[in-house]
């Protein structure tokens, strides 16, 4: 006979296996993170195999040196829909909806519609795409993007003559976008666009991740826009909606303050910003007492791009 | 001598000194976030713009609570403002531009944002150069002109604040705020006294507002 000295422990009180096998790694990182408080928040406690694991490099990728630190760059983002502060929109971005992700494409197209995301992933190829990032504020980065180009997915939709622009929109959802809730600065969702030849430029990627994973939510997850000769702002993020235009539509920025943000709002060093000089950029990551690095016309991409602006003028046309 | 030393003076000057070693701290840390240098810029400006609206509440407060010991301090206060000012242009000039002068200069003359902090800067270090008792002597009723200039540089300072934003003013305001207040609690006392002073000196006597004039 057995006699129950205890009382049976109930199976919902048992520990998960897979958190018990976990526990020297959870001591380990409360230790790490009582001993370094500079640790970033948002490191993982184990570095988890990326989630893609042999992903080709674009031929088009640059030859920087260093990419700027995941953590930089993951906690450094202008998302104006969570935060004006570039810090907080990396707690703030976790509240997004990003499950059963639609993208619909309209206007000048054969074949206008409601795409889902996987639908449009399962017909592309992914590659990595190392490009320089130039933020109209003044600093950079070096992004080893995940993605396809732009012009892939335009391709299958198949844009009539008359499309000319390209028109992107972010998400709304202002239940969990705190200044879109209280219609804070800008005209909310946000707006971008390109030139038709601009969009089908092999540069121009739509972005699903970044570091071999899947890009995190304050970076524009799941689905953004890169245009690496552009300043930051022109490459759009969360987009849900692709609309092919005969004119040039409004773009966010540009209606804020038109004489600040130009529609082209292309890299260049000698037009500087009405309240700021844009001749010079700090790298993110580099230490202190280290020289500024020189902006490059066309972030370095003058080669591949300047021939679409030919003989404009890019002081009127900024 | 510069200043009297007592237990006051060592307790407040230490006080003044705690956001210089907590930034400190911060950068021993690796605390800054992910633009260090940008977090330097902000810390620094921001403690040199606290100090100067500091200073400026001094004599208000006097005016308010009727105690008389702050103004001993003032000057100090007005010093810590100069030294975060100056801390904040040379984090700019070597800190962030590593010293490259040419590079510094183009970055100056496109950057209408700088022109302001750089006015509010020459302001500054006018003041203090001109803060020590043997320049106050010297300068008679022009000290007084001199130091008012004060709301200038505050001014500038705010100004240069908000020029560099991209439309969040929410900051800038609340500075903006604060010295307006004092400026205008200033205005309300000098326009009272001049009231007063009417009120009490006989009629067709001419009345010196000079005298009147709080600083």
């Amino acid at each position: 006979m057995i006699i129950k000295t205890q009382k049976s422990i109930p199976a919902s009180e048992i520990t998960d296996p897979s958190v018990f096998q976990q526990r020297r790694t959870i001591i380990k990182a409360m230790a790490a993170t009582m001993l370094l408080p500079s640790v970033n928040t948002m490191a993982s406690v184990t570095k988890a195999k990326p989630h893609w694991t042999n992903l080709t490099n674009s031929e088009l990728s640059g030859q920087f040196g260093p990419e700027t630190p995941a953590e930089i760059s993951s906690n450094y983002t202008n998302y104006y829909e969570f935060s004006f502060n570039k810090e907080d929109s990396t707690e703030l971005a976790q509240n997004l909806q990003t499950d059963n992700w639609s993208v619909e494409m309209t206007g000048e197209i054969e074949k206008p519609g409601i795409y889902h995301l996987e639908d449009i992933l399962s017909q592309q190829t992914l590659q990595e795409y190392i490009y320089r990032f130039r933020c109209v504020e003044a600093w950079s980065m070096v992004i080893p993007w995940v993605g396809f180009p732009l012009s892939a997915v335009i391709k299958t939709v198949k844009p009539l003559s008359t499309a000319r622009f390209v028109k992107f929109t972010t998400v709304y959802q202002p239940e969990v976008m705190p200044k879109q809730r209280i219609n804070a600065m800008l005209d909310w969702p946000y707006v971008e666009a390109l030139r038709m030849d601009e969009a089908m430029h092999p540069l121009t990627i739509l972005a699903v991740g970044m570091y071999g994973d899947v890009l995190p939510k304050q970076n524009g997850a799941p689905l953004r826009l890169v245009v690496p000769w552009k300043y930051g702002f022109k490459s759009i993020k969360a987009i849900t909606k692709i609309e092919f235009l005969k004119r040039g539509p409004l773009t966010t920025w540009n209606q804020f303050a038109p004489d600040e943000y130009g529609f082209y709002a292309n890299v260049n060093p000698s037009v500087p910003h009405p309240r700021w000089s844009q001749f010079s950029e700090r790298q993110l990551g580099s230490g202190f007492f280290t020289p500024r690095r020189e902006t490059e016309l066309f972030n370095g991409y003058g080669e591949q791009v300047a021939s679409l602006y030919g003989d404009m003028d890019l002081r009127h046309f900024f | 001598m510069l200043f009297r030393i007592n237990n006051a003076w060592i307790v407040i000057s230490i006080t003044c000194l705690l956001p210089l070693f907590w930034l400190l701290l911060d950068i021993m840390n690796n605390n800054l976030g992910s633009n260090p240098i940008e977090a330097i810029h902000i810390r620094s400006g921001d403690w040199a713009l606290r100090f100067l609206c500091l200073t400026l509440a001094v004599t208000p407060l006097q005016t308010m609570t009727n105690w008389r010991g702050m103004a001993d301090y003032r000057q100090m206060l007005g010093l810590y403002a100069f030294f975060y000012a100056t801390l904040h242009l040379l984090g700019y000039l070597y800190v962030d531009h590593a010293g490259l002068w040419s590079m510094i200069g183009i970055d100056i003359l496109q950057s209408t944002y700088i022109w302001f902090g750089l006015v509010a800067y020459i302001i500054i270090i006018l003041l203090a150069i001109t803060s020590p008792k043997v320049a106050k002597k010297r300068l008679g009723k022009y000290w007084k002109k001199l130091h008012r200039f004060i709301y200038y540089a505050a001014g500038a300072a705010i100004i240069h604040y908000f020029w560099q934003l991209k439309g969040n003013l929410f900051q800038p305001l609340f500075y903006l705020t604060i010295i307006a207040f004092l400026l205008g609690f200033r205005a309300l006392v000098w326009f009272k006294n001049r009231q007063l002073t009417r009120l009490m000196i006989p009629k067709g006597k001419k009345i010196t507002e000079e005298s009147n004039d709080a600083v």
